[in-house]
């Protein structure tokens, strides 16, 4: 059946970037863990490097609206997040995969995205369609109706990208979204992320720097809250031509840029 | 689905003659008329159907083609799993009102309360000196559950919860409502074997219930609902216990302050109500 699309689809966007953030404070418990953020992504895929600790978790919850700036200014969409924003029309158009993804083990596949579905707020009649299509993408069409406690670890993986992407959504936050995959299954993956690049704001926080070189069409590196490096993959690998560890050029890279920002930022004490 | 009346507007349909020479191949049809043939169809069933027939007329190498889609799709349907026609399980409805998490808590409700009754009964066999436990017990009995309708360590998928348009205090509500219409109905049934009634209890019970949520946007539900539990068995239940008397927060005198709490803390849970469309700020 053809899908046709709505006005709001084909509608001219009136923002300059799906996502922007300036000045951007975000609070994790005590800690100040996204500090002075700027921020400014369109459609594509964008990836979110860097060491434990640097606030990336932080920074996707924000983004996912479930942690308030407390500081700097934040637009999704063109709308600022703040006290007035309507927060369930920005939700409906936001896929997330939170980095600690916790599930119903009693549910199967099936009924676990169809509930997610329903938290969005997906219309009655398009759920069962848009499940049985996101599940898949994520080829877990044969293990729907399984219990999610009889999947692999990575089988869980996969059902958490397919809860996420089930609402069709224009900006989608994948908080750490290979770890438990096998090769074969990050490979496709990849391609599954390609093809949402062309229409969807994709940030993927990873610390794996090849999936980012690999599928990505931007990287972003953030230490100690702060955004410190932001180009092409390619660009990424260019920065560590210089020697140093890692065993890819974009592993040198990535230790490359980090070192030198820190010690920028000891020389700046 | 696009409203298939909308190509009669005009009132004019594509011509027979137009809609066979599309039908084999397009060749010769001027690129305007094509697009305005296309645009057409797209929005016309009576013309589709037309163009069916003319190609099953005049074009049998495309009705060839069509087959072997048709064959192919066959089999790659057949091959992937089947999407069921519709749901033959309760939970997908349930969790609509429940918390997912939500049945070891009203078991664990339940229990606490036929053990009371149960003391209760003994309790009037033999000597009948203390009040009862079923009715000071009452007042907090939904709170175990209304825990679970909002808490990270009880719900594995809190977060993705959270984060959905649906999450707020329509959410929590919703779920509070599907603990109250358990709990409240045994207490109830309890209440009538050990003589307490619910106009005693029940105004003091949606009290607790909605003032452990208000606090809940505060200081965080689960420790809420702990922390006055601890207080209403401090401060009431015990010297009442000790005192071998029925409490006098429980007489039917105390009801308009009941009802002046509820009011209160209601206006305080709606004033604060976007604490429950985020993460609780604990890590």
């Amino acid at each position: 059946m053809a899908r046709t699309a709505g006005a709001a689809e084909t509608a001219p966007t009136t923002y300059a970037w799906t996502i922007q953030a300036e000045r951007l404070r975000v609070r994790a418990g005590r800690r100040m863990a996204v500090d002075g953020l700027h921020l400014a992504m369109g459609s594509g895929v964008h990836g979110l490097l860097g060491p434990n600790g640097a606030g990336k978790t932080t920074l996707v919850r924000a983004l996912a609206t479930v942690l308030r700036p407390v500081g700097g200014t934040l637009a999704l969409l063109g709308q600022p997040v703040n006290g007035r924003v309507d927060l369930r029309k920005l939700r409906q158009v936001i896929g997330y995969l939170p980095q600690e993804f916790g599930f119903y083990p009693r549910f199967t596949v099936r009924e676990f995205v169809e509930y997610i579905a329903w938290l969005k707020e997906m219309p009655a009649p398009e759920v069962p369609g848009a499940v049985q299509r996101a599940v898949e993408r994520m080829g877990l069409a044969d293990r729907a109706d399984d219990r999610m406690k009889t999947l692999s670890g990575g089988m869980l993986r996969r059902a958490g990208i397919a809860q996420a992407i089930v609402n069709d959504p224009q900006i989608l936050l994948l908080d750490e979204p290979t770890a438990g995959l096998d090769p074969e299954q990050r490979l496709q993956f990849r391609a599954l992320l390609r093809e949402l690049a062309a229409d969807t704001c994709v940030l993927v926080s990873t610390h794996l720097v090849e999936d980012v070189v690999a599928a990505c069409t931007d990287v972003m590196l953030m230490d100690a809250g702060r955004l410190v490096f932001r180009g092409a993959p390619a660009d990424l690998e260019a920065a560590g031509s210089g020697p140093g560890d890692g065993d890819s050029p974009a592993e040198r890279g990535y230790a490359a840029i980090l070192r030198r920002h820190r010690e920028q930022a000891e020389d700046a004490r | 689905m696009r409203d298939d009346r909308a190509g009669d507007r005009s009132g004019v349909h594509v011509p027979a003659e137009l809609l066979d020479r599309y039908a084999v191949g397009a060749a010769g049809i001027a690129a305007d008329a094509l697009w305005a043939v296309e645009a057409h169809l797209e929005s016309c069933a009576p013309c589709r159907d037309r163009l069916g027939e003319a190609v099953h007329r005049r074009s049998p190498a495309t009705v060839v083609v069509l087959e072997r889609v048709r064959v192919g799709l066959d089999a790659a349907v057949a091959r992937s799993g089947r999407m069921p026609a519709r749901r033959r399980r309760l939970p997908g409805q349930a969790v609509r009102w429940a918390a997912p998490a939500l049945l070891p808590r009203l078991a664990m409700t339940i229990l606490v309360v036929l053990v009371a009754l149960g003391l209760d009964l003994a309790d009037q066999m033999t000597e009948g000196r203390l009040p009862s436990l079923v009715l000071l017990l009452a007042p907090v009995a939904p709170l175990l559950g209304v825990t679970a309708a909002w808490s990270r360590g009880l719900d594995p998928a809190h977060e993705l919860v959270t984060a959905s348009p649906r999450a707020g205090l329509a959410l929590v509500l919703r779920r509070t409502l599907a603990v109250l219409a358990v709990v409240i109905p045994v207490l109830a049934a309890a209440g009538l074997l050990a003589g307490a009634s619910p106009a005693r209890w029940l105004l003091p019970c949606l009290a607790f219930t909605i003032g452990a949520l208000a606090l809940g946007e505060v200081i965080g539900l689960h420790r809420a609902a702990r922390g006055l539990a601890l207080l209403w068995a401090a401060v009431v239940v015990a010297p009442s216990l000790v005192a071998a008397e029925p409490p006098v927060l429980l007489e039917p005198a105390s009801l308009p302050g009941w009802a002046a709490l509820t009011i209160a803390v209601a206006i305080a849970l709606v004033v604060r109500r976007d604490a429950y469309t985020v993460l609780a700020s604990g890590r």
